[in-house]
């Protein structure tokens, strides 16, 4: 018999994992209004939710519309774009360190950037990440790869710290 | 096919996020969930001579008050199906009755004036849980007293289970109602909780 827990659970369960989302869809600032937005529209929601649902996969679904809201409105653009950027962005540089991967990251494509938020970071299956950005599994699949695959061959340090496991 | 390899750059895309910014975002969050009356129930939890207490609130008023020995985290979920899933740690909401609690525990205050919500009890309970406060500071009633003041001397009985099941201890004095021999009887946070409220106001 399933039961809902009380929301500040859901957060405390998940908002870390949330907020990494959004800072790898939209750089540091962007990310804790991402994280608002979607924490309220949760909280909203919660009561209907079904208690058999997969509540990461639906907070990282809504973080996801919320994301390509803030993104429209920054760009003031109808739809994020699917090409390789070259020029900066302007959002914020999420953490300290490392600012050159964020660089990397931020000029993904947007499917890419958004296959590996949910995949590397949420850990979602490709079935859910394909329910979420559209397409089939294997594409899903497949845009994550290419997208750590880009991230790994850009980005100088990733490969040496690749060695040490926690 | 899953995946998941840590190496530096899932390490950097996955750091973790610093509790500071984590309470950042959920005083955020709560603001704006109060903004959007969109939080049906806000808690905190205090310390006081019996312990800690979990206080929970309604918009209309306090719901809960619940001895540790009640298990925070299960009353909290009892709350989220009684009342509502909405549910945050929102220590605001409860800044008064918290400093009132104070007050009563350091013997400056003898009479609780916030809100009450007793949507947790129905009926002859609620009706007996109603009346519990005019049971003054430093007095008791017996069970057949109480049943006596709502009206209804044959149900001692159902007096008892009013006050073993008031969902408001110490704001609402069930604390105050003795057996007719002068023994305690039964209370939620114990006898020596029991004995430990009439000792102070006793004093």
């Amino acid at each position: 018999m399933g039961m809902k827990p009380p929301f500040e659970k859901v957060v405390a369960d998940h908002g870390g994992t949330v907020l990494r989302v959004c800072r790898v869809l939209l750089g540091s600032h962007d990310a804790d209004d991402a994280w608002s937005e979607t924490f309220v529209s949760a909280l909203r929601a919660y009561p209907e939710l079904p208690e058999t649902a997969n509540v990461e996969a639906w907070l990282v679904t809504i973080a996801h519309r919320k994301a390509i809201d803030v993104l429209r409105a920054a760009t003031r653009g109808p739809l994020p774009t699917e090409q390789l950027s070259e020029a900066p962005t302007g959002l914020g540089v999420p953490g300290a360190g490392d600012p050159d991967l964020w660089q990397f990251v931020r000029r993904l494509p947007d499917r890419q950037r958004q296959a590996v938020a949910y995949h590397y970071v949420a850990g979602l299956p490709y079935a859910e990440i394909a329910e979420i950005i559209g397409g089939t599994v294997d594409a899903a699949r497949r845009a994550a790869a290419d997208g750590i695959k880009n991230l790994r061959n850009n980005y100088p340090g990733a490969n040496p710290r690749g060695d040490h496991h926690e | 096919m899953s995946d998941i390899r840590p190496d530096g750059t899932t390490d950097i895309l996955s750091a973790p996020v610093d509790a500071e910014t984590m309470n950042r975002l959920h005083r955020r969050l709560v603001h704006q969930a109060e903004q959007e009356r969109l939080l049906d129930v806000a808690y905190t939890v205090v310390d006081s001579p019996l312990g800690r207490l979990l206080l929970a609130a309604t918009p209309r008023g306090l719901v809960r008050v619940a001895y540790a020995s009640e298990e925070h985290d299960q009353v909290l979920d009892t709350l989220a199906q009684q009342l509502s899933p909405r549910i945050l740690r929102a220590p605001q909401r409860l800044d008064v009755v918290a400093r009132e609690l104070e007050e009563y525990f350091a013997k400056h205050r003898q009479v609780f004036d916030v809100p009450l919500d007793l949507s947790l009890s129905h009926g002859f309970r609620q009706l007996v849980q109603q009346h519990l406060p005019e049971i003054g500071y430093g007095q008791t009633r017996s069970y057949r007293q109480v049943a006596e003041l709502v009206g209804n001397p044959n149900a001692v009985r159902a007096v008892g289970t009013a006050c073993a099941t008031n969902p408001l201890p110490v704001v609402i004095p069930c604390h105050r109602v003795l057996r007719a021999d002068g023994s305690l009887g039964g209370y939620i946070g114990g006898a020596a909780a029991k004995a430990t409220l009439l000792n102070l106001e006793a004093a």
